[in-house]
């Protein structure tokens, strides 16, 4: 395989996997339990989620790494578990993987808001990222896949973070936006436009947008984005949002309605294209069809 | 501009030595506590509420401007306690036991405030136990539960049955948010409302505790 860097440069349409809570939560994942704990204590569980999406045909890989920087792990009383967590999470994933797929470090939101609006200090939050992005980097990881940030200035910090830790590595960064009279902002109130900016000058090699409401707006908000840079864009959607109407949590939007806008995805200029909430190993197995497809024809 | 409208927009600025300056002449010059309050901090936070529901403001423009009322707040309590100033009720909020995100009981229990509501905030991963303890230990008339975690909405439940079980759903009301809540899952809770969103919450437990 050629190194994941060059792929993602060159927009090569590369697909990550699909959603990794609902699939954990499947596995047995208990209410209130830190998702992350399970890195430690059942590795066999990411393990098969890893080899699931693998044999539906995702290129990329991503670790159950989510909330294991110290400070989301310090409310569960993990903080310092921080390093083990983390490698449990690349070793699983790379075992798997082999040569076949490249693995991608999942890194979310601290939880914790940047001063002054928030209470923590925005070089806090850069420590903690820095202690998370340098066991994922010692892991060996192909690329760090900084995501759901609403905060600019927070995802900022994690994509430097991640090139302190090794200037090297391909830094993916995407944002959590909702639809306003105005157009996308997330509820931080960062514009598409603001965060292809701020995410290109700190070194990001792809930006985009994950979460949120569904495939229909993640074409606009592909649209949108392709206007402001010339990065390569990642559109991970989520399933529509979640119905609880039955009483248990329903996801709408099924693989063949969200395959078939995947060539729309590309056309707006996404290369990078996976799932979020909700998605499964159906969607991501039908998305990989339409590429398939679509990139024959080309 | 009179002092009181300044002083509403420092609010809105999020401009804390502003509001804390107005405060203090406001208190010197206007005489009812209770005039500050609602026609300077309430009123600034009003207008906070209705420009972020629609989207002309975000969260951080709310989080200011909520801690530049936190600092009027400071100033005037005393002076509402001398007045025998009533808050329109006491509701306690949370987030449900296993969920650790606040971000949207946050918001909700700053928009309760700018309201004129006393908020005992529980913080996040809050039993059901704990819920209804707090509410007889405050006397407070509204439980407003929220949670962003799926996994975590039976807890909800477990939190309107204790209310029920303990009889004391005739002065307790709940109320639950947050993102994957819907309005159905409420009324099959047995919750007393549901608030889409924090502006909507504040409105919501107007109405239970018939000050709308």
């Amino acid at each position: 395989m050629d190194p994941l860097a060059e792929r993602i440069d060159r927009r090569d349409v590369l697909l990550v996997d699909g959603a990794m809570g609902t699939m954990l939560m499947d596995s047995g994942l208990e209410p209130g339990q830190c998702p992350e704990s399970l890195n430690l204590s059942q590795p066999e569980r990411l393990k098969h989620i890893a080899e699931v999406y693998l044999a539906a045909g995702a290129d990329i890989l991503e670790t159950n790494t989510f909330g294991a920087s110290p400070l989301k792990l310090s409310p569960y009383g993990l903080e310092r578990e921080t390093e083990a967590i983390n490698l449990a999470a690349v070793n699983a994933v790379r075992e798997v993987a082999g040569s076949r797929a490249y693995v991608a470090a999942s890194c979310g939101p601290s939880g914790k808001l940047p001063t002054p609006y928030g209470d923590t200090e925005p070089d806090d939050i850069y420590r903690s990222f820095l202690r998370q992005m340098q066991c994922l980097v010692g892991a060996g990881v192909d690329a760090i896949l900084v995501e759901t940030m609403i905060d600019l200035s927070e995802a900022c910090l994690a994509v430097r973070a991640a090139k302190e830790a090794c200037p090297e590595i391909p830094v993916i960064a995407s944002l959590t936006f909702d639809a306003t009279p105005r157009g996308f902002y997330t509820i931080m109130g960062v514009s598409i436009e603001q965060a292809a900016r701020e995410l290109c000058g700190v070194g990001a090699c792809a930006v985009g947008s994950n979460c949120g409401s569904g495939i229909e707006s993640m074409v606009a908000i592909a649209e949108a984005f392709r206007k402001c840079t010339d990065l390569p864009l990642i559109i991970q959607s989520n399933a529509g949002l979640p119905d609880t109407s039955g009483g248990a949590l329903v996801y709408d939007e099924t693989a063949e309605y969200m395959a078939a806008k995947i060539p729309v995805l590309l056309d707006a200029g996404a290369s990078i294209l996976g799932g979020c909430c909700g998605t499964t190993p159906t969607h991501i197995r039908a998305y990989r069809a339409t590429i398939d497809a679509a990139t024959a024809v080309q | 501009m009179d002092t009181l409208s300044d002083l509403a927009d420092g609010v809105v600025n999020g401009d804390e030595s502003k509001v804390s300056a107005l405060t203090a002449q406001a208190i010197d010059t206007e005489g009812s506590a209770k005039r500050i309050l609602d026609d300077g901090l309430i009123r600034g936070m009003t207008i906070v509420g209705e420009r972020f529901k629609a989207h002309e403001i975000f969260l951080p423009d709310v989080l200011m401007a909520a801690k530049a009322m936190y600092v009027g707040l400071g100033l005037l309590r005393p002076l509402l306690i001398e007045e025998n100033v009533d808050s329109l009720a006491k509701v306690v909020v949370g987030s449900v036991q296993g969920d650790l995100h606040d971000i949207g009981k946050n918001l909700v229990g700053i928009m309760l405030k700018g309201a004129g509501f006393e908020v005992i905030d529980l913080g996040n991963d809050v039993s059901p136990s704990r819920f209804v303890e707090a509410a007889k230990e405050h006397d407070a008339s509204v439980i407003g539960l929220s949670a962003l975690l799926t996994t975590t909405m039976p807890v909800m439940k477990s939190v309107v049955d204790e209310v029920r079980s303990q009889g004391l759903g005739d002065r307790v009301k709940t109320i639950v948010g947050g993102a994957p809540v819907s309005e159905d899952f409420a009324r099959k809770i047995g919750a007393d409302a549901y608030g889409f969103d924090a502006a909507n919450a504040v409105d919501k437990v107007k109405t239970l505790v018939g000050k709308n």
